[in-house]
């Protein structure tokens, strides 16, 4: 009973310091710097774009944190500055991400501003960049042998679609594109910190 | 606020230092009140330097009858029922529904993870195919398959053997044997509801924590019904020693609880705060709930089946506690270079060399144990399977260790080397003791032997190789694509392209592993409708008459 009491508890202690330790000390770190100065909220379109990342799970090839020259060449690639904190203030859920199968995508808004690209490559990523490997997500698009008004018609080769018909975004891609526009963070921030003091 | 910092992370490390040295102290007095006895407990009469392993096949046994004395055979050959023995017995039989259960639930999410990660695997040399919908893409099959292997699969057949070591340990029945079934049968409906909604598209988008917080609930809900079985089944026996099993399995249910709500309470955390939330998690799933299961059966098994008393029963007291102090810190390594604060980023690197400690610890207590009778592990399977996971424990620990120093971190850090090393520490070690254990429980709760040894050596070699290929393909692949790309003169898209090959070398491994699981899986079924209506070789049944014939 008492050597069964003394694991429940030590286990439970070893625990609660751990959790004070990294997850209430940072929170409490973190939630005192607020948002950079320059971060806007995304606009509603952006929110739902967002929303459809998160949802296809962009994030298990690309990450969203560029991190300071002493630990790689992400600026030299065009991938932005070191992201601080602050830049992600109105990311829930948070989409850093742990692999880079594709480029890190922070700041994807200020090196392609190309709506045309965005959706092209949404729709067949290999019709803008040779030898990509990322899937094309066509279910966010529709195809028409006539022409429709009123939708936004994407410029698709017909080498990477069926010939003759024309190719539509549907607001889903719409809303994404808006969403990987909105992806700048390249105003500046002063305080570099955590970067600054390493071990 | 430097100076603060400092100052705590100092408090930190020599609170754990403290920690380890009042556990040496503690050790050296027998506060603990431990040592050879409790070492010994897991035998019976005349069971210590015997092997005891029901997988072996008939062959096998006939040709090492000397050594090989099964725990019933031995009893049946003194001809006379063995109080305790019995009680082990009836513990077996108390547990095997929810055992059974939660067995046969955890091949079927072997079947579905594998099968989904090989078509992930495809798709990242194939990215045409299968992209017509929704529910097929990439990013929705990736966190399925991580989630079906996770909670699915070695969750639940780590529940399963839990639940069949704790009364097997006190030599009692299960205790709320209906609140046991009741949660294993909850958490393997929480995880299909899971999958279900991750396949339509309703993910929190966070690595590891994908489900939905009602998915979650019922995880939660499950497990502790669980938990409540076991605890009440120790309980019953309150002057019993804790086997070091028990420990761990103590410890497990009471932490996966905590971090995984601290985790999923929704709208609390956001933005960086929320990562570090995250990988927290992440890494203590691996290191407080998947490794203390798979460790709580190695510690049993590798005893019990090579018929000798753990090498070391104080080493596995500092393993343990050591696990708890340094594992539970480690988590923040998976953010090195991040936006966020460096001083938690040292602490978790500190901490992460710091586990070299209770790893070397288990290592040389399991291998010790191992001494003098490697040769078992050439005719027992469910040894050569634990035995074998334990060796992955080492190496993935040490391995992860050196991926948490910055300078490795930055060429393994974003790369295919952390999926290879990732699998090393589930599928190597985890997933390979928990192959270990189904071999040695299924015929003990079911009382049939496993029908085609053939199929047993073809699941450990396909296993073995195909998990060989994967990994290593991958290890190199992934090193290559770090290297390059700390270059900034060479392009983006030409790594992509000289990872290929080794992308495709991983789902040449996947396949095979898969195929290595379809033995595993299609064994199981043949066991299950006892297709040779074999009793040999636990005696079980034979048991039972024998034991109605003495007025049990």
């Amino acid at each position: 009973m008492e050597r069964l009491l003394s694991i429940v508890a030590g286990a439970a202690l070893v625990l609660m310091f751990s959790a004070m330790m990294l997850v209430v000390a940072p929170y409490l770190q973190i939630e005192a710097m607020g948002p950079s100065e320059g971060l806007k909220p995304y606009s509603e379109q952006a929110q739902r774009g967002r929303d459809l990342y998160v949802e296809l799970g962009c994030m298990y090839c690309h990450t969203q944190q560029p991190r300071d020259p002493s630990f790689g060449p992400d600026n030299l690639r065009g991938w932005g500055r070191p992201s601080v904190p602050g830049d992600y203030y109105y990311d829930s859920p948070h989409q850093l991400g742990t692999m880079r199968t594709g480029p890190d995508l922070m700041n994807i808004g200020v090196r392609q501003p190309s709506d045309d690209w965005h959706l092209i490559h949404l729709y067949q990523p290999r019709a803008v960049v040779p030898g990509s490997i990322m899937p094309g997500y066509p279910f966010l698009f529709a195809t028409s042998d006539v022409k429709v008004s009123g939708f936004r018609e994407v410029p698709v080769s017909d080498e990477f679609k069926e010939p003759g018909r024309t190719v539509y975004a549907l607001q889903p891609a719409l809303d994404l594109v808006a969403y990987l526009k909105e992806m700048k963070r390249d105003y500046p921030v002063s305080v570099l910190e955590p970067k600054e003091e390493q071990l | 606020m430097n100076f603060t910092i400092s100052l705590i992370l100092s408090a930190t490390f020599l609170a754990s230092v403290l920690g380890l040295f009042m556990l040496v102290w503690a050790i050296a007095t027998d506060s603990f009140g431990i040592g050879v006895k409790g070492a010994k407990q897991i035998f019976e009469e005349g069971e210590e330097g015997r092997v005891d392993d029901p997988s072996i096949s008939k062959a096998n046994a006939q040709a090492h009858k000397e050594e090989l004395a099964d725990e019933h055979k031995s009893m049946l050959e003194r001809e006379r029922i063995d109080q305790e023995i019995l009680e082990r017995v009836d513990a077996d039989r108390s547990t095997s529904l929810p055992v059974l259960l939660c067995l046969c639930a955890s091949v079927v999410w072997l079947m579905v993870g594998s099968v989904l990660g090989v078509i992930v695997s495809l798709k990242m040399h194939y990215p045409d195919w299968l992209n017509d919908t929704a529910g097929l893409t990439f990013g929705i099959l990736r966190p399925m398959h991580l989630n079906a292997v996770i909670y699915g699969w070695v969750s639940s057949i780590g529940i399963g053997l839990a639940i069949w070591l704790v009364p097997r340990l006190f030599k009692c029945t299960l205790q709320l044997p209906g609140l046991a079934l009741l949660g294993a049968v909850l958490w393997n409906i929480g995880v299909a509801a899971g999958l279900y909604e991750l396949y339509s598209g309703r993910t929190t988008g966070i690595e590891w924590l994908e489900f939905p917080w009602y998915v979650d609930v019922f995880l939660v809900v499950s497990g502790s019904f669980v938990g409540a079985s076991l605890f009440t089944t120790i309980l019953t026996k309150p002057s019993k020693h804790l086997y070091v099993s028990v420990w761990y399995l103590v410890a497990a249910f009471i932490w996966f609880p905590i971090i995984f709500i601290v985790a999923n309470i929704p709208g609390l955390f956001k933005g960086v705060d929320q990562s570090i939330v995250n990988w927290w998690f992440a890494h203590n799933a691996l290191g407080l709930w998947l490794t203390p299961l798979a460790l709580s059966v190695a510690y049993y098994l590798i005893p019990k089946i090579v018929g000798k008393p753990i090498y070391s029963y104080n080493l596995s007291l500092l393993g343990f506690w050591a696990l708890a102090l340094f594992y539970s810190q480690a988590g923040i390594h998976h953010l090195i270079g991040g936006p966020v604060p460096s001083w938690l980023v040292t602490l978790s690197i500190v901490q992460s060399v710091m586990m070299v400690i209770p790893v070397v610890a288990v290592a040389i207590n399991h291998s010790m144990t191992l001494k003098g009778r490697f040769e078992v592990l050439i005719y027992s399977p469910s040894l050569r399977f634990v035995a074998l996971g334990s060796f992955f424990y080492l190496c993935a620990s040490l391995q992860g260790s050196l991926q948490a120093l910055r300078s490795f971190n930055q060429i393994s850090h974003f790369t295919h080397y952390t999926v290879a090393h990732a699998h090393l520490g589930v599928y190597g070690f985890v997933s390979m003791i928990m192959f270990g254990g189904a071999y040695y429980v299924f015929p003990r709760i079911t009382g049939r032997e496993w029908p085609f040894p053939i199929l047993t050596s073809l699941h450990f070699w396909l296993v073995v190789i195909g998990f060989l290929i994967y990994f290593i393909g991958l290890t190199i692949g992934g090193f290559i694509q770090g290297v390059e790309m700390l270059d900034a003169s060479i392009p983006f898209m030409q790594i992509v392209e000289n990872t290929i090959p080794y992308l495709q070398t991983r789902s040449l491994g996947g396949i095979i592993m898969t195929l290595g699981h379809l033995c595993f899986a299609a064994h199981a079924i043949i066991l299950m409708v006892d297709y040779k209506k074999g009793v040999a070789p636990n005696y079980m049944n034979k048991l039972r008459t024998l034991a109605q014939s003495h007025g049990k």
